[in-house]
Protein backbone atom coordinates (compact mmCIF):
# COMPACT_ATOMS: atom_id res chain seq x y z
CA UNK A 1 0.00 0.00 0.00
CA UNK A 2 2.54 2.31 1.25
CA UNK A 3 4.60 1.57 -2.53
CA UNK A 4 2.09 2.35 -4.20
CA UNK A 5 1.53 5.73 -2.39
CA UNK A 6 5.07 6.27 -3.37
CA UNK A 7 4.93 5.38 -7.10
CA UNK A 8 1.73 7.55 -7.42
CA UNK A 9 3.55 10.58 -5.68
CA UNK A 10 6.38 10.15 -8.00
CA UNK A 11 4.98 9.22 -11.25
CA UNK A 12 1.31 10.60 -11.24
CA UNK A 13 2.13 13.53 -13.77
CA UNK A 14 2.98 10.58 -16.39
CA UNK A 15 0.05 8.58 -15.77
CA UNK A 16 -2.07 11.65 -15.66
CA UNK A 17 -0.57 11.98 -18.87
CA UNK A 18 -2.20 8.44 -20.15
CA UNK A 19 -5.51 9.90 -19.31
CA UNK A 20 -6.95 11.56 -22.61
CA UNK A 21 -5.60 8.59 -24.52
CA UNK A 22 -7.39 6.04 -22.62
CA UNK A 23 -10.46 8.12 -22.80
CA UNK A 24 -10.34 8.52 -26.59
CA UNK A 25 -9.34 4.86 -27.08
CA UNK A 26 -12.32 3.76 -24.35
CA UNK A 27 -14.97 5.83 -26.46
CA UNK A 28 -13.41 5.32 -30.04
CA UNK A 29 -12.69 1.78 -29.86
CA UNK A 30 -13.42 -0.39 -26.44
CA UNK A 31 -16.98 0.59 -26.48
CA UNK A 32 -17.62 -0.68 -29.95
CA UNK A 33 -15.55 -3.59 -29.27
CA UNK A 34 -18.21 -4.03 -26.88
CA UNK A 35 -21.08 -3.20 -28.56
CA UNK A 36 -20.01 -6.39 -31.37
CA UNK A 37 -22.63 -8.05 -29.06
CA UNK A 38 -25.90 -6.78 -31.41
CA UNK A 39 -24.54 -9.79 -33.97
CA UNK A 40 -26.19 -11.97 -31.61
CA UNK A 41 -29.59 -9.97 -30.58
CA UNK A 42 -32.17 -8.88 -32.95
CA UNK A 43 -31.60 -5.34 -32.66
CA UNK A 44 -34.34 -2.75 -32.40
CA UNK A 45 -34.12 0.83 -32.46
CA UNK A 46 -36.25 0.86 -28.81
CA UNK A 47 -34.14 -1.38 -26.82
CA UNK A 48 -31.04 0.06 -28.37
CA UNK A 49 -27.26 -2.52 -28.32
CA UNK A 50 -27.71 -3.67 -24.88
CA UNK A 51 -30.90 -4.25 -24.58
CA UNK A 52 -32.56 -6.34 -27.59
CA UNK A 53 -33.44 -9.63 -27.46
CA UNK A 54 -30.74 -12.39 -27.43
CA UNK A 55 -31.05 -14.43 -30.68
CA UNK A 56 -27.62 -16.74 -30.50
CA UNK A 57 -26.74 -17.82 -33.67
CA UNK A 58 -29.43 -16.69 -35.74
CA UNK A 59 -28.06 -13.95 -37.67
CA UNK A 60 -24.92 -15.99 -38.39
CA UNK A 61 -26.90 -18.58 -39.90
CA UNK A 62 -29.07 -16.53 -41.88
CA UNK A 63 -25.78 -14.86 -43.67
CA UNK A 64 -24.12 -17.68 -44.07
CA UNK A 65 -27.11 -19.37 -45.88
CA UNK A 66 -26.99 -16.48 -48.48
CA UNK A 67 -24.98 -16.13 -51.53
CA UNK A 68 -23.72 -12.88 -50.24
CA UNK A 69 -21.17 -14.26 -47.60
CA UNK A 70 -19.29 -16.42 -50.48
CA UNK A 71 -19.63 -13.94 -52.68
CA UNK A 72 -17.56 -11.18 -50.83
CA UNK A 73 -15.57 -13.23 -48.95
CA UNK A 74 -14.00 -14.85 -51.95
CA UNK A 75 -13.66 -11.19 -53.40
CA UNK A 76 -12.17 -9.68 -50.40
CA UNK A 77 -9.51 -12.59 -50.35
CA UNK A 78 -8.92 -12.62 -54.15
CA UNK A 79 -8.64 -9.06 -54.61
CA UNK A 80 -6.00 -8.63 -51.62
CA UNK A 81 -4.22 -11.66 -52.98
CA UNK A 82 -3.45 -10.23 -55.95
CA UNK A 83 -2.75 -6.17 -55.05
CA UNK A 84 -0.09 -8.03 -52.32
CA UNK A 85 1.70 -10.12 -55.15
CA UNK A 86 1.48 -7.83 -58.06
CA UNK A 87 2.45 -4.87 -55.71
CA UNK A 88 5.27 -6.30 -53.91
CA UNK A 89 6.53 -7.52 -57.26
CA UNK A 90 5.99 -4.13 -59.27
CA UNK A 91 7.42 -2.15 -56.14
CA UNK A 92 10.72 -4.45 -55.45
CA UNK A 93 11.13 -3.58 -59.66
CA UNK A 94 10.58 -0.31 -59.79
CA UNK A 95 12.44 0.56 -56.31
CA UNK A 96 15.55 -1.47 -57.90
CA UNK A 97 15.61 0.73 -61.24
CA UNK A 98 14.84 3.50 -59.48
CA UNK A 99 17.99 3.04 -57.42
CA UNK A 100 20.28 2.34 -60.50
CA UNK A 101 19.60 5.48 -61.78
CA UNK A 102 22.80 7.86 -61.55
CA UNK A 103 21.05 11.25 -62.13
CA UNK A 104 19.84 12.42 -58.58
CA UNK A 105 17.58 14.85 -59.65
CA UNK A 106 15.58 12.31 -62.35
CA UNK A 107 15.73 9.99 -59.49
CA UNK A 108 14.37 12.60 -57.02
CA UNK A 109 11.84 13.85 -59.86
CA UNK A 110 10.64 9.98 -60.63
CA UNK A 111 9.94 9.21 -56.69
CA UNK A 112 7.87 12.32 -56.18
CA UNK A 113 5.72 12.25 -59.28
CA UNK A 114 4.57 8.19 -58.79
CA UNK A 115 3.82 9.19 -54.87
CA UNK A 116 1.40 11.52 -56.05
CA UNK A 117 -1.66 8.90 -56.31
CA UNK A 118 -0.95 7.97 -52.99
CA UNK A 119 -1.59 11.58 -51.66
CA UNK A 120 -5.03 11.93 -53.03
CA UNK A 121 -8.41 10.47 -51.36
CA UNK A 122 -10.50 7.63 -53.18
CA UNK A 123 -13.35 10.11 -54.10
CA UNK A 124 -11.00 12.10 -55.99
CA UNK A 125 -9.92 8.68 -57.84
CA UNK A 126 -13.12 8.13 -58.72
CA UNK A 127 -13.73 11.00 -60.75
CA UNK A 128 -10.44 10.65 -62.31
CA UNK A 129 -11.79 6.69 -63.46
CA UNK A 130 -15.33 8.27 -64.39
CA UNK A 131 -13.32 10.80 -67.00
CA UNK A 132 -11.89 7.61 -68.08
CA UNK A 133 -14.60 5.30 -67.99
CA UNK A 134 -18.03 7.48 -68.41
CA UNK A 135 -19.82 5.55 -71.06
CA UNK A 136 -21.00 9.38 -73.06
CA UNK A 137 -17.88 11.15 -73.26
CA UNK A 138 -15.08 9.29 -70.91
CA UNK A 139 -11.70 9.06 -72.61
CA UNK A 140 -11.41 5.81 -73.53
CA UNK A 141 -14.95 5.46 -75.30
CA UNK A 142 -14.63 8.57 -76.65
CA UNK A 143 -11.04 8.40 -78.25
CA UNK A 144 -8.75 5.37 -77.63
CA UNK A 145 -11.70 3.17 -78.56
CA UNK A 146 -12.98 5.14 -81.67
CA UNK A 147 -9.39 5.83 -82.94
CA UNK A 148 -9.39 1.86 -82.87
CA UNK A 149 -12.75 1.53 -84.00
CA UNK A 150 -14.01 -0.76 -81.45
CA UNK A 151 -17.58 0.24 -80.09
CA UNK A 152 -18.36 1.24 -76.69
CA UNK A 153 -18.48 -0.19 -73.90
CA UNK A 154 -20.64 0.05 -71.35
CA UNK A 155 -18.24 0.28 -68.35
CA UNK A 156 -19.90 0.94 -65.42
CA UNK A 157 -22.51 -1.83 -66.25
CA UNK A 158 -20.06 -5.14 -67.30
CA UNK A 159 -18.60 -6.73 -64.43
CA UNK A 160 -16.65 -8.42 -66.33
CA UNK A 161 -13.78 -5.72 -66.55
CA UNK A 162 -13.78 -4.43 -63.13
CA UNK A 163 -11.52 -6.78 -61.50
CA UNK A 164 -8.58 -5.72 -64.10
CA UNK A 165 -10.17 -1.80 -63.56
CA UNK A 166 -9.98 -1.97 -59.47
CA UNK A 167 -6.30 -4.29 -59.90
CA UNK A 168 -4.49 -1.62 -61.94
CA UNK A 169 -6.10 1.69 -59.80
CA UNK A 170 -5.24 -0.22 -56.89
CA UNK A 171 -2.03 -0.41 -58.46
CA UNK A 172 -1.56 2.95 -59.81
CA UNK A 173 -2.53 4.51 -56.35
CA UNK A 174 -0.21 2.22 -53.95
CA UNK A 175 3.16 2.02 -56.04
CA UNK A 176 4.76 5.01 -54.85
CA UNK A 177 3.98 4.35 -51.45
CA UNK A 178 5.32 0.28 -52.00
CA UNK A 179 8.30 1.32 -54.06
CA UNK A 180 9.30 3.75 -51.01
CA UNK A 181 8.79 1.38 -48.46
CA UNK A 182 11.61 -1.25 -50.67
CA UNK A 183 13.36 2.25 -51.80
CA UNK A 184 14.59 2.89 -47.96
CA UNK A 185 15.93 -0.46 -47.37
CA UNK A 186 17.94 -0.70 -50.63
CA UNK A 187 19.87 2.87 -49.76
CA UNK A 188 20.84 1.50 -46.32
CA UNK A 189 22.38 -1.51 -48.20
CA UNK A 190 25.90 -1.36 -47.43
CA UNK A 191 27.85 -0.36 -50.50
CA UNK A 192 30.60 -2.98 -49.36
CA UNK A 193 28.81 -5.48 -50.84
CA UNK A 194 28.26 -4.33 -54.53
CA UNK A 195 32.15 -3.70 -54.32
CA UNK A 196 33.14 -6.29 -53.32
CA UNK A 197 30.38 -8.15 -56.18
CA UNK A 198 32.50 -6.27 -58.50
CA UNK A 199 35.71 -7.08 -57.73
CA UNK A 200 34.21 -10.57 -58.45
CA UNK A 201 33.28 -10.05 -61.86
CA UNK A 202 29.73 -9.48 -61.10
CA UNK A 203 27.65 -7.93 -63.66
CA UNK A 204 24.71 -5.41 -62.84
CA UNK A 205 22.33 -8.09 -63.29
CA UNK A 206 24.19 -10.31 -60.87
CA UNK A 207 24.47 -7.26 -58.11
CA UNK A 208 20.87 -8.02 -58.11
CA UNK A 209 20.34 -11.42 -57.86
CA UNK A 210 23.32 -12.09 -55.36
CA UNK A 211 23.42 -8.67 -53.50
CA UNK A 212 20.28 -6.01 -53.55
CA UNK A 213 17.55 -9.42 -52.99
CA UNK A 214 19.06 -11.13 -50.73
CA UNK A 215 19.23 -7.61 -48.91
CA UNK A 216 15.62 -7.02 -49.22
CA UNK A 217 14.59 -10.32 -48.11
CA UNK A 218 13.57 -10.12 -44.32
CA UNK A 219 11.70 -6.43 -45.60
CA UNK A 220 9.75 -8.39 -48.44
CA UNK A 221 9.00 -11.31 -45.62
CA UNK A 222 7.65 -8.73 -43.01
CA UNK A 223 5.95 -6.31 -44.94
CA UNK A 224 4.13 -9.47 -47.00
CA UNK A 225 3.16 -10.65 -43.71
CA UNK A 226 1.62 -7.63 -42.63
CA UNK A 227 -0.75 -7.22 -45.67
CA UNK A 228 -1.50 -11.08 -45.38
CA UNK A 229 -2.36 -9.68 -41.74
CA UNK A 230 -4.95 -7.40 -42.96
CA UNK A 231 -6.04 -9.83 -46.33
CA UNK A 232 -9.97 -9.89 -44.51
CA UNK A 233 -10.02 -6.19 -44.97
CA UNK A 234 -10.43 -4.40 -47.97
CA UNK A 235 -10.53 -0.35 -48.96
CA UNK A 236 -14.09 0.68 -48.52
CA UNK A 237 -13.43 3.48 -51.07
CA UNK A 238 -11.95 1.45 -54.26
CA UNK A 239 -15.18 -1.16 -53.98
CA UNK A 240 -17.70 0.92 -53.21
CA UNK A 241 -17.03 4.74 -53.92
CA UNK A 242 -14.83 3.77 -57.73
CA UNK A 243 -17.00 1.64 -59.07
CA UNK A 244 -19.88 4.79 -58.32
CA UNK A 245 -22.13 1.89 -56.35
CA UNK A 246 -23.34 0.33 -59.81
CA UNK A 247 -25.84 -2.45 -59.13
CA UNK A 248 -24.75 -4.62 -62.00
CA UNK A 249 -21.36 -4.83 -60.76
CA UNK A 250 -21.76 -6.07 -57.61
CA UNK A 251 -20.73 -9.36 -58.41
CA UNK A 252 -17.47 -8.76 -58.38
CA UNK A 253 -16.75 -5.32 -56.50
CA UNK A 254 -18.82 -7.02 -52.86
CA UNK A 255 -16.25 -6.79 -50.34
CA UNK A 256 -17.12 -7.64 -46.10
CA UNK A 257 -16.52 -3.95 -46.27
CA UNK A 258 -19.05 -2.94 -48.75
CA UNK A 259 -21.33 -5.58 -47.46
CA UNK A 260 -21.35 -4.44 -43.93
CA UNK A 261 -21.97 -0.52 -44.97
CA UNK A 262 -24.94 -1.29 -47.34
CA UNK A 263 -26.74 -3.55 -44.54
CA UNK A 264 -26.11 -0.93 -42.07
CA UNK A 265 -27.12 2.14 -44.81
CA UNK A 266 -29.14 0.51 -47.34
CA UNK A 267 -30.65 -2.44 -46.74
CA UNK A 268 -31.05 -1.77 -42.57
CA UNK A 269 -30.49 -5.00 -42.18
CA UNK A 270 -28.67 -4.71 -39.30
CA UNK A 271 -28.62 -8.39 -37.97
CA UNK A 272 -26.29 -10.00 -40.95
CA UNK A 273 -24.42 -6.71 -41.03
CA UNK A 274 -23.20 -6.87 -37.56
CA UNK A 275 -22.80 -10.52 -37.89
CA UNK A 276 -20.97 -10.37 -41.06
CA UNK A 277 -18.59 -7.35 -38.82
CA UNK A 278 -17.80 -9.66 -36.16
CA UNK A 279 -16.66 -11.91 -38.47
CA UNK A 280 -14.05 -9.92 -40.13
CA UNK A 281 -13.00 -9.10 -36.66
CA UNK A 282 -12.90 -11.97 -35.40
CA UNK A 283 -10.86 -13.58 -38.14
CA UNK A 284 -8.69 -10.48 -38.77
CA UNK A 285 -7.64 -10.35 -35.54
CA UNK A 286 -6.67 -14.15 -35.62
CA UNK A 287 -4.53 -13.10 -38.84
CA UNK A 288 -2.96 -10.04 -37.71
CA UNK A 289 -1.68 -12.13 -34.28
CA UNK A 290 -0.11 -14.61 -36.40
CA UNK A 291 1.33 -12.56 -39.13
CA UNK A 292 2.78 -10.59 -36.14
CA UNK A 293 4.03 -13.80 -34.40
CA UNK A 294 6.03 -15.07 -37.37
CA UNK A 295 7.02 -11.61 -38.18
CA UNK A 296 8.54 -11.22 -34.53
CA UNK A 297 9.97 -15.11 -35.89
CA UNK A 298 11.90 -12.98 -38.83
CA UNK A 299 12.71 -9.88 -36.95
CA UNK A 300 11.85 -9.09 -33.25
CA UNK A 301 11.95 -5.89 -33.98
CA UNK A 302 9.37 -5.12 -36.41
CA UNK A 303 6.61 -7.23 -34.61
CA UNK A 304 4.06 -5.21 -32.69
CA UNK A 305 4.22 -7.08 -29.93
CA UNK B 1 31.51 -2.59 -74.59
CA UNK B 2 30.85 -2.05 -70.68
CA UNK B 3 30.46 1.31 -70.99
CA UNK B 4 27.81 1.24 -73.80
CA UNK B 5 26.14 -1.61 -71.41
CA UNK B 6 25.90 0.68 -68.97
CA UNK B 7 24.62 3.83 -70.92
CA UNK B 8 21.68 1.53 -72.65
CA UNK B 9 21.09 0.46 -69.10
CA UNK B 10 20.61 4.01 -68.02
CA UNK B 11 18.54 4.61 -70.52
CA UNK B 12 16.10 2.15 -70.53
CA UNK B 13 15.58 2.86 -66.46
CA UNK B 14 14.86 6.76 -67.44
CA UNK B 15 12.14 5.34 -70.25
CA UNK B 16 10.98 3.47 -67.73
CA UNK B 17 10.69 5.44 -64.93
CA UNK B 18 9.61 8.43 -67.44
CA UNK B 19 6.60 6.16 -69.02
CA UNK B 20 5.56 5.39 -65.01
CA UNK B 21 6.15 9.08 -64.16
CA UNK B 22 3.82 9.64 -66.84
CA UNK B 23 1.16 7.05 -66.07
CA UNK B 24 1.22 8.37 -62.63
CA UNK B 25 0.26 12.13 -64.01
CA UNK B 26 -2.31 11.09 -66.84
CA UNK B 27 -5.13 11.22 -64.82
CA UNK B 28 -4.63 14.78 -63.12
CA UNK B 29 -3.52 15.98 -66.30
CA UNK B 30 -6.93 14.84 -68.00
CA UNK B 31 -8.93 15.95 -65.16
CA UNK B 32 -7.49 19.74 -65.06
CA UNK B 33 -7.61 19.90 -68.82
CA UNK B 34 -11.46 18.27 -68.40
CA UNK B 35 -11.97 21.38 -66.00
CA UNK B 36 -10.61 24.12 -68.40
CA UNK B 37 -13.25 23.28 -71.03
CA UNK B 38 -15.95 24.71 -72.55
CA UNK B 39 -18.94 22.67 -71.49
CA UNK B 40 -20.61 22.10 -75.15
CA UNK B 41 -16.84 20.88 -76.27
CA UNK B 42 -17.00 18.38 -73.45
CA UNK B 43 -20.37 16.63 -74.38
CA UNK B 44 -19.20 16.87 -77.82
CA UNK B 45 -16.41 15.14 -77.66
CA UNK B 46 -15.60 14.12 -74.53
CA UNK B 47 -13.38 14.41 -71.57
CA UNK B 48 -9.54 14.82 -73.31
CA UNK B 49 -6.47 15.96 -72.96
CA UNK B 50 -6.47 19.01 -75.55
CA UNK B 51 -9.89 20.72 -75.50
CA UNK B 52 -11.11 21.82 -78.76
CA UNK B 53 -12.68 24.77 -76.87
CA UNK B 54 -11.17 25.88 -73.52
CA UNK B 55 -13.41 27.58 -70.91
CA UNK B 56 -12.70 29.16 -67.21
CA UNK B 57 -16.36 29.12 -66.84
CA UNK B 58 -16.77 26.48 -64.18
CA UNK B 59 -13.59 27.80 -62.30
CA UNK B 60 -15.72 31.52 -62.09
CA UNK B 61 -18.85 29.72 -61.57
CA UNK B 62 -17.48 28.03 -58.46
CA UNK B 63 -15.21 30.69 -57.03
CA UNK B 64 -18.37 33.36 -57.48
CA UNK B 65 -21.54 31.89 -57.40
CA UNK B 66 -21.57 28.62 -55.19
CA UNK B 67 -21.04 29.36 -51.67
CA UNK B 68 -20.65 25.25 -51.13
CA UNK B 69 -17.14 25.30 -52.29
CA UNK B 70 -15.71 28.81 -49.96
CA UNK B 71 -17.89 27.18 -47.07
CA UNK B 72 -16.16 23.23 -48.28
CA UNK B 73 -12.78 25.19 -47.92
CA UNK B 74 -13.27 26.39 -44.90
CA UNK B 75 -14.41 23.41 -43.27
CA UNK B 76 -11.51 21.01 -44.76
CA UNK B 77 -9.19 23.47 -43.38
CA UNK B 78 -10.52 24.39 -39.84
CA UNK B 79 -11.17 20.19 -39.68
CA UNK B 80 -7.18 19.48 -41.17
CA UNK B 81 -5.64 22.18 -38.51
CA UNK B 82 -7.92 21.12 -35.41
CA UNK B 83 -7.89 17.56 -36.11
CA UNK B 84 -3.60 17.49 -36.58
CA UNK B 85 -3.68 19.40 -33.38
CA UNK B 86 -5.95 17.74 -31.43
CA UNK B 87 -4.35 14.12 -32.87
CA UNK B 88 -0.75 15.12 -32.36
CA UNK B 89 -1.62 16.12 -28.48
CA UNK B 90 -2.89 12.63 -27.65
CA UNK B 91 -0.25 11.05 -29.57
CA UNK B 92 2.49 12.94 -27.66
CA UNK B 93 0.71 12.58 -24.13
CA UNK B 94 0.51 8.90 -24.40
CA UNK B 95 3.76 8.06 -26.18
CA UNK B 96 6.32 10.20 -23.59
CA UNK B 97 4.91 8.34 -20.45
CA UNK B 98 5.30 5.19 -22.57
CA UNK B 99 8.68 5.75 -23.39
CA UNK B 100 9.74 6.31 -19.43
CA UNK B 101 11.16 2.71 -19.25
CA UNK B 102 11.23 3.53 -15.31
CA UNK B 103 7.54 3.99 -14.76
CA UNK B 104 5.98 1.11 -13.66
CA UNK B 105 2.60 -0.48 -15.38
CA UNK B 106 3.66 1.08 -18.43
CA UNK B 107 3.30 -2.11 -19.71
CA UNK B 108 -0.20 -2.31 -18.76
CA UNK B 109 -0.90 0.91 -21.34
CA UNK B 110 1.26 0.07 -24.01
CA UNK B 111 -1.03 -3.36 -24.17
CA UNK B 112 -4.19 -1.07 -23.96
CA UNK B 113 -3.07 0.69 -27.30
CA UNK B 114 -1.74 -2.49 -28.95
CA UNK B 115 -5.28 -4.21 -28.58
CA UNK B 116 -6.86 -1.18 -30.55
CA UNK B 117 -4.51 -2.52 -33.47
CA UNK B 118 -5.28 -6.15 -33.16
CA UNK B 119 -9.31 -5.89 -32.64
CA UNK B 120 -11.56 -3.61 -34.05
CA UNK B 121 -15.83 -3.55 -32.63
CA UNK B 122 -16.18 -2.88 -36.79
CA UNK B 123 -18.46 -0.04 -38.25
CA UNK B 124 -21.87 -1.23 -36.98
CA UNK B 125 -21.58 -0.87 -33.17
CA UNK B 126 -19.47 2.25 -33.69
CA UNK B 127 -22.18 3.76 -35.87
CA UNK B 128 -24.79 3.09 -33.67
CA UNK B 129 -22.63 4.32 -30.44
CA UNK B 130 -21.54 7.89 -31.98
CA UNK B 131 -25.29 8.61 -33.41
CA UNK B 132 -27.02 7.39 -30.11
CA UNK B 133 -25.25 7.43 -27.56
CA UNK B 134 -22.78 10.84 -28.52
CA UNK B 135 -25.59 12.46 -31.25
CA UNK B 136 -23.01 13.40 -33.84
CA UNK B 137 -24.75 13.46 -36.64
CA UNK B 138 -24.38 16.89 -38.55
CA UNK B 139 -21.82 18.28 -36.22
CA UNK B 140 -18.16 19.82 -36.41
CA UNK B 141 -17.32 16.66 -34.22
CA UNK B 142 -18.47 14.02 -37.00
CA UNK B 143 -14.97 15.25 -38.93
CA UNK B 144 -13.31 15.27 -36.03
CA UNK B 145 -13.23 12.68 -33.87
CA UNK B 146 -14.56 8.84 -35.06
CA UNK B 147 -11.34 7.12 -36.06
CA UNK B 148 -8.54 9.82 -36.69
CA UNK B 149 -7.65 11.61 -33.28
CA UNK B 150 -5.17 8.31 -32.27
CA UNK B 151 -3.56 5.63 -34.20
CA UNK B 152 -1.31 3.26 -32.24
CA UNK B 153 0.78 3.38 -34.80
CA UNK B 154 1.77 6.96 -34.84
CA UNK B 155 2.13 6.26 -30.55
CA UNK B 156 4.64 3.65 -31.57
CA UNK B 157 6.36 6.00 -33.77
CA UNK B 158 6.51 8.36 -31.51
CA UNK B 159 7.69 6.14 -28.77
CA UNK B 160 10.41 4.86 -30.39
CA UNK B 161 11.72 7.87 -31.86
CA UNK B 162 11.49 9.30 -27.62
CA UNK B 163 13.26 5.98 -26.67
CA UNK B 164 16.06 6.14 -29.39
CA UNK B 165 17.02 9.98 -29.87
CA UNK B 166 16.18 11.89 -26.54
CA UNK B 167 18.98 10.80 -24.12
CA UNK B 168 17.59 9.98 -20.52
CA UNK B 169 20.64 12.48 -19.09
CA UNK B 170 18.96 15.09 -20.11
CA UNK B 171 15.52 14.22 -18.79
CA UNK B 172 17.02 13.29 -15.62
CA UNK B 173 19.35 16.45 -15.62
CA UNK B 174 15.97 18.37 -15.77
CA UNK B 175 14.22 16.37 -13.08
CA UNK B 176 17.11 17.60 -10.77
CA UNK B 177 16.54 21.24 -11.50
CA UNK B 178 12.86 20.76 -10.62
CA UNK B 179 11.19 20.42 -13.60
CA UNK B 180 7.77 19.08 -13.35
CA UNK B 181 6.87 16.07 -16.42
CA UNK B 182 4.92 18.78 -18.70
CA UNK B 183 7.52 20.90 -18.51
CA UNK B 184 10.04 18.37 -19.82
CA UNK B 185 7.97 17.30 -22.18
CA UNK B 186 6.80 20.29 -23.98
CA UNK B 187 10.09 22.16 -23.11
CA UNK B 188 12.74 19.93 -23.83
CA UNK B 189 11.36 16.39 -25.12
CA UNK B 190 9.10 17.99 -27.85
CA UNK B 191 11.46 20.63 -28.76
CA UNK B 192 14.38 17.69 -29.99
CA UNK B 193 11.36 15.32 -31.32
CA UNK B 194 10.70 18.32 -34.05
CA UNK B 195 11.49 15.45 -37.08
CA UNK B 196 8.84 13.06 -36.06
CA UNK B 197 6.20 15.63 -35.26
CA UNK B 198 6.44 17.02 -38.74
CA UNK B 199 6.46 13.79 -40.25
CA UNK B 200 3.17 12.34 -38.48
CA UNK B 201 1.70 15.75 -38.13
CA UNK B 202 1.95 15.80 -42.28
CA UNK B 203 0.44 11.89 -42.62
CA UNK B 204 -2.26 13.47 -40.04
CA UNK B 205 -2.94 16.26 -41.56
CA UNK B 206 -3.33 14.55 -44.96
CA UNK B 207 -5.37 11.78 -43.84
CA UNK B 208 -8.36 14.30 -41.94
CA UNK B 209 -8.14 16.22 -45.65
CA UNK B 210 -8.82 13.59 -47.38
CA UNK B 211 -11.29 11.99 -45.30
CA UNK B 212 -14.90 11.44 -46.45
CA UNK B 213 -16.13 8.24 -44.85
CA UNK B 214 -16.93 10.04 -41.24
CA UNK B 215 -18.89 12.62 -43.79
CA UNK B 216 -20.65 9.86 -45.50
CA UNK B 217 -21.84 7.68 -42.01
CA UNK B 218 -22.65 10.78 -40.20
CA UNK B 219 -23.42 13.74 -42.20
CA UNK B 220 -26.81 14.28 -44.17
CA UNK B 221 -26.51 18.27 -43.44
CA UNK B 222 -24.84 20.19 -46.77
CA UNK B 223 -24.16 23.12 -44.56
CA UNK B 224 -21.45 20.84 -42.74
CA UNK B 225 -19.57 19.34 -45.64
CA UNK B 226 -16.05 19.28 -46.05
CA UNK B 227 -14.84 19.67 -49.48
CA UNK B 228 -14.25 15.44 -49.89
CA UNK B 229 -17.84 15.13 -48.73
CA UNK B 230 -18.64 17.59 -50.82
CA UNK B 231 -17.22 15.99 -53.79
CA UNK B 232 -18.35 12.49 -52.76
CA UNK B 233 -22.14 13.47 -51.90
CA UNK B 234 -22.21 15.43 -55.44
CA UNK B 235 -21.28 11.78 -57.25
CA UNK B 236 -24.43 10.69 -55.58
CA UNK B 237 -26.51 13.26 -56.16
CA UNK B 238 -25.64 15.31 -59.59
CA UNK B 239 -28.27 17.45 -59.30
CA UNK B 240 -27.16 18.86 -55.70
CA UNK B 241 -25.44 22.30 -57.63
CA UNK B 242 -27.93 22.14 -60.00
CA UNK B 243 -30.72 22.66 -56.96
CA UNK B 244 -27.80 25.36 -55.36
CA UNK B 245 -28.27 27.17 -58.20
CA UNK B 246 -31.93 27.08 -58.35
CA UNK B 247 -32.53 28.28 -55.39
CA UNK B 248 -29.64 31.07 -55.42
CA UNK B 249 -31.64 32.23 -58.54
CA UNK B 250 -28.60 33.65 -60.75
CA UNK B 251 -28.23 30.79 -63.00
CA UNK B 252 -30.29 29.18 -65.03
CA UNK B 253 -29.97 25.53 -64.99
CA UNK B 254 -29.93 24.78 -68.70
CA UNK B 255 -26.59 26.64 -68.96
CA UNK B 256 -25.07 24.86 -66.00
CA UNK B 257 -21.56 23.06 -67.28
CA UNK B 258 -22.22 20.52 -64.89
CA UNK B 259 -19.05 18.00 -65.91
CA UNK B 260 -16.44 20.92 -66.39
CA UNK B 261 -17.81 21.94 -62.70
CA UNK B 262 -17.18 18.56 -61.23
CA UNK B 263 -14.06 18.39 -62.45
CA UNK B 264 -13.63 22.22 -61.49
CA UNK B 265 -14.17 21.21 -57.83
CA UNK B 266 -12.24 18.01 -58.62
CA UNK B 267 -9.16 20.39 -58.95
CA UNK B 268 -10.32 22.17 -56.17
CA UNK B 269 -10.10 19.08 -54.21
CA UNK B 270 -6.49 18.13 -54.56
CA UNK B 271 -5.04 21.55 -55.05
CA UNK B 272 -4.28 22.44 -51.56
CA UNK B 273 -2.25 18.94 -51.36
CA UNK B 274 -0.58 19.75 -54.70
CA UNK B 275 0.86 23.39 -54.05
CA UNK B 276 2.31 22.07 -50.30
CA UNK B 277 3.70 18.25 -51.41
CA UNK B 278 7.03 19.48 -53.66
CA UNK B 279 8.15 21.19 -50.82
CA UNK B 280 7.02 18.77 -48.13
CA UNK B 281 7.84 15.55 -50.34
CA UNK B 282 11.28 14.45 -48.08
CA UNK B 283 9.19 14.53 -45.16
CA UNK B 284 6.01 12.18 -46.48
CA UNK B 285 9.20 9.99 -47.69
CA UNK B 286 10.65 10.00 -44.78
CA UNK B 287 7.05 9.25 -42.89
CA UNK B 288 6.24 6.07 -45.27
CA UNK B 289 9.80 4.75 -44.95
CA UNK B 290 10.13 4.88 -41.36
CA UNK B 291 6.01 4.33 -40.51
CA UNK B 292 5.84 1.10 -41.96
CA UNK B 293 9.02 -0.31 -41.20
CA UNK B 294 8.97 0.57 -37.52
CA UNK B 295 5.11 0.02 -37.08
Amino acid sequence: MKRVTRTLRRFWPLYLMFLPGVVYLFINCYIPMFGIQIAFRRYNAKDGVYGSPWVGFENFKFLFQTDDAFIMVRNTLLYNLVFIALGTVLAISVAIILNEIRNQFAKQLYQTLILIPYLISMVIVSYLAFAFLSTGNGYINNTLLKVLGIPAIDWYNTPKYWPFILVLINVWKGLGYNMILYYATICGIDHTLYEAAVVDGANRWQQITNVTLPCLKSTIIILTLMSLGGIFRSDFGLFYQVPQNSGPLINVTQTIDTYVYRGLMQSNNIGMSSAAGLYQSVVGFILVVTANLVVRKVDAESSLF
Amino acid sequence: MMVDNKKGFQIFANVLMTFLAICALAPFILLIMSSITDEQALIMNGYSFWPSKFSLYSYRYLLTKSSAVARGYVISAVVTVIGTVCHLLLTTLYAYPLSRHELPGRNVFAFYLFFTMLFSGGLVPAYLMWTQTFHIRNTIFALLIPGLMMNGFNVIMMRTYFTSNIPDAIVEAARVDGANEFTILFGIVMPMAMPIVATISLLVGLAYWNDWMNGLYYLNDNSMYSIQVLLMKIQRNLDQLRQQAQSGGNVQIADMPSTSIRMALTVMGILPIMVIYPFLQKYFVKGIAIGAVKG
